[in-house]
């Protein structure tokens, strides 16, 4: 499994054994299922996007001046169950994972090739639902739908949009049916599972979060499409029902949902990681069992979204306890990365400046939510902007980091080119500083009590809101330079070789890009995961890579 | 060229498709696909199990009141019905195994028609209750016993959850269809009856939801 010599990308490979937009609307390549969902989560990104902006615009005057109350509610609501539903969720498991899962385990392609397209176009319908309802003229419950306003209240089209949601689930269900089932079989020989790459078991962690608690939002969203219909009283009071119920079977699955964003960018991060500091993961057992606790104890917190909820006392010390014990295993990552670090030999390349983002960021959400997890805490923030913050520290400072992180890593095997790394390394810090300027200020104004999913505030609070829009304009040119820079890079941009980080792992062994059945034949693996013995780094830093030694 | 062969591999299933190594890996994925699919089916039952649960310790008197319109007798011939496919369906998957194609078409036709005979019996349990007025929404009336929101919640219950189950009868009798052609020709051999087993999980799964709905809503009064 030693690096192949550089070599020219082969003159057949996946993008071009095959011509004509047909060959793409009907493959079953995972690597091409991979790149229709990267297109389509690019597109709702944009959507989702624009909703942001107009947001933050709206909020840059304390009086509301661009647009009426009840337009503001459609554009967060929009803004969010398109970014959750339609980017985050499919985000990097449809896309990386696609792509990456079969090579990385030594398969051909995922178990259930027709299964995996058939996600893709599930997605799609889903997605023009969505677009449906914006064209329509929206929704205005919220990305969460409470009930009774959702049901019994809300004159904007919720059936529509509780479909779109709906049928856009199933994508995530066949998804992470077919990488369990891939993970479990079609492994090649020698690929134990303390051998795999820990994308791996962060994916398999996510495939048992989507396959277990996305069939519970799919009833619930019909059974508000249901209880709006015909009113049957299952969700309102004035019926007998019970709106709470709502809450607890809804945040039953959009807590671990959570969980479905930030699992595999934690799978990410560990690739890139090792790859970027040259050494074995610190603790590797750790790191991949603490994927999967944060699989299961995330199933058991979603009370700590309901403490103002009439949830009783006694419930919400318990789900404050659990919601506790999610920060060991996130912790065990953060520190297992940092120890890897330690000593290694870093290499300051785009990608791990994506990393060190995400690991500052992801601290700073993560303990924010363990303020947030506090009972006596939360009843102050509570549906405050001290929550939007946290909650963006986490999807954005987490989960998107760690994309465009994996993005940028496996971009030279994906599309057999390379990016211009110094327009790459100025992006990274562009975001960051965008980031940091957007939310943090968030976390003063909810701290201050400002609420959020309001459109004016009082007059006292416009310095900080100012200072979040100026920060959204500047990560609004922080992710726009990437698209130009992969854009160019897909015709102008330097060829790749097979391993141009001269990393570890089944993805670098084979051409970039890679043939359409990945592996001339099965490969046998021989040795543990992230194996950077002496020999093998002294043989890739022999070509010239820019170093830097600590230590 | 490729995918000329990927189709060629299609319309023959007993290849081996290009992403499996051996017919027995592609076989044992085939399987554990199917179980992973009926525990999300599990998860998606199991919101109006909650559902149920909830509103029952709530309203338990009301949730009698209203079991007592379903029609027991019908409920329990459906049962019986329903665990009678489940024995033809054993025996399909059986003859499956031993490749003799007269009893697979023999025990699928048994099992297409107890299917049939189920969804015939809960049609006209529906159409019973249209009758009765007991379908939620605007048309619904109730002056019996109990709160009527709350009999109007134990039928919205009883009608998502016997319908959402209807819905899977109506789906595993297109697969019953599908591998009853199958079997005609011949398709299933000693070697190869892989739809025929998952076939055969996803039907035994639909059977065991109803065993769980028949005493949770045909048999509270008895209970209470």
């Amino acid at each position: 499994m030693d690096a192949i010599d550089a070599t020219l990308p082969p003159p057949v490979n996946y993008l071009n054994a095959q011509h004509g937009i047909k060959s793409w609307l009907l493959t079953r390549d995972h690597k091409r299922i991979a790149l229709l969902y990267l297109f389509g989560i690019t597109f709702f990104f944009v959507l989702g996007g624009i909703f942001a902006a107009l947001i933050r615009l709206e909020l840059l005057t304390p009086a509301g001046d661009l647009m009426e109350a009840e337009t503001y509610n459609k554009m967060f609501t929009l803004h969010g169950v398109i970014m959750i539903f339609f980017f985050l969720i499919p985000s990097i498991p449809a896309t990386l994972g696609n792509f990456l899962v079969p090579i990385m385990i030594g398969a051909k392609d995922l178990a259930f090739p027709r299964i995996n397209l058939l996600s893709w176009y599930i997605y799609m319908v889903g997605g023009l639902f969505t677009i449906a309802v914006i064209v329509l003229g929206g929704v205005d419950t919220g990305w969460t739908f409470y009930t009774p306003y959702s049901t019994a209240a809300s004159n904007t089209h919720v059936v529509l949009t509780g479909l779109g949601v709906f049928i856009t689930g199933f994508s995530s269900i066949l998804t992470g049916l077919n990488f369990i089932v891939t993970i479990h079989r079609m492994r090649a020989p020698g690929m134990t599972w303390f051998r795999l790459p820990l994308f791996i078991w962060s994916h398999y962690a996510t495939a048992l979060i989507m396959v277990l608690g996305t069939p519970v939002i799919a009833i619930t969203v019909l059974l508000v499409a249901a209880e709006r219909v015909l009113h049957l009283g299952l969700f309102d009071p004035k019926l007998g029902g019970d709106p709470v119920l709502f809450q607890h079977l809804f945040w039953f699955y959009s807590h671990p949902a959570v969980y479905i964003m930030i699992l595999p960018a934690m799978g990410v991060i560990s690739e890139l990681v090792a790859a970027f500091s040259r050494k074995a993961i610190f603790g590797y057992n750790f790191v991949a069992f603490a994927s999967l606790a944060i699989a299961l104890i995330g199933f058991l917190v979603w009370g700590h979204h309901m403490f103002v909820s009439s949830q009783s006392v006694y419930a919400g010390l318990v789900f404050s306890f659990l919601s506790f014990l999610v920060a060991i295993p996130s912790a065990v990552k953060v520190f297992n990365w940092t120890a890897t670090m330690y000593k290694g030999s870093i290499s300051f390349q785009a990608p791990i400046m994506y990393v060190f983002g995400f690991m500052g960021l992801f601290l700073v959400g993560g303990l924010t939510g363990l303020f947030l997890a506090s009972v006596g805490l939360d009843v102050h923030v509570h549906d405050t902007y001290f929550v939007v913050a946290h909650f963006h520290y986490i999807m954005v400072g987490g989960a998107i980091m760690g994309f465009q992180g994996g993005l940028h890593y496996w971009w030279p095997k994906i599309f057999g080119r390379k990016y211009p790394e110094g327009w790459a390394k100025l992006a990274a810090l562009v975001i960051f500083v965008g980031f940091n300027l957007t939310f943090f200020p968030q976390f003063l104004l909810g701290y201050l009590g400002m609420p959020r999913r309001y459109y004016a505030y009082p007059p006292e609070f416009q310095v900080l809101n100012i200072m979040s829009t100026a920060g959204a304009s500047v990560l609004a040119i922080g992710y726009l330079i990437p698209a130009i820079y992969f854009a160019w890079s897909l015709k102008y941009g330097e060829l790749a070789e097979a391993n141009p980080w001269g990393a570890k792992g089944l993805e670098w062994t084979i051409p970039s890009p890679p043939p359409t059945y990945n592996f001339e034949e099965t490969p046998v693996i021989t040795e543990p995961p992230y194996n950077y013995t002496p020999e093998f780094v002294a043989s890739v830093t022999a070509a010239s890579r820019p170093e830097v030694e600590l230590g | 060229m490729a995918d000329a062969q990927a189709h060629a591999q299609d319309l023959e299933p007993t290849a081996l498709q290009h992403q499996f190594d051996s017919l027995e890996q592609q076989f044992d994925a085939s399987v554990l696909g199917m179980w992973v699919f009926l525990v999300t089916e599990i998860m998606f039952f199991g919101g109006l199990f909650m559902a149920y649960i909830v509103y029952r310790t709530w309203y338990p008197d009301s949730f009698a009141a209203g079991s007592h319109h379903l029609d027991v007798t019908l409920g329990m011939t459906n049962t019986m019905v329903l665990i009678a496919s489940s024995l033809t369906m054993a025996l399909a998957v059986w003859a499956g195994q031993q490749g003799n194609r007269f009893r697979q078409v023999l025990f699928l036709g048994l099992t297409l028609l107890f299917g049939f005979a189920f969804l015939g019996i809960k049609a006209y349990e529906y159409w019973e209750k249209f009758q009765d007025h007991l379908v939620p929404g605007p048309n619904f009336v109730w002056d019996g016993p109990g709160n009527p929101h709350a009999v109007q919640i134990f039928y919205s219950l009883y009608f998502a959850m016997t319908g959402l189950h209807a819905l899977h009868m109506v789906v595993g009798a297109g697969i019953m269809i599908t591998l009853l052609v199958m079997a005609a020709r011949g398709r299933f051999t000693r070697q190869w009856s892989t739809p025929l087993e998952i076939g055969g999980l996803y039907w035994h799964f639909v059977d065991i939801v109803w065993i769980f709905l028949f005493p949770l809503l045909y048999l509270i009064e008895r209970h209470v």
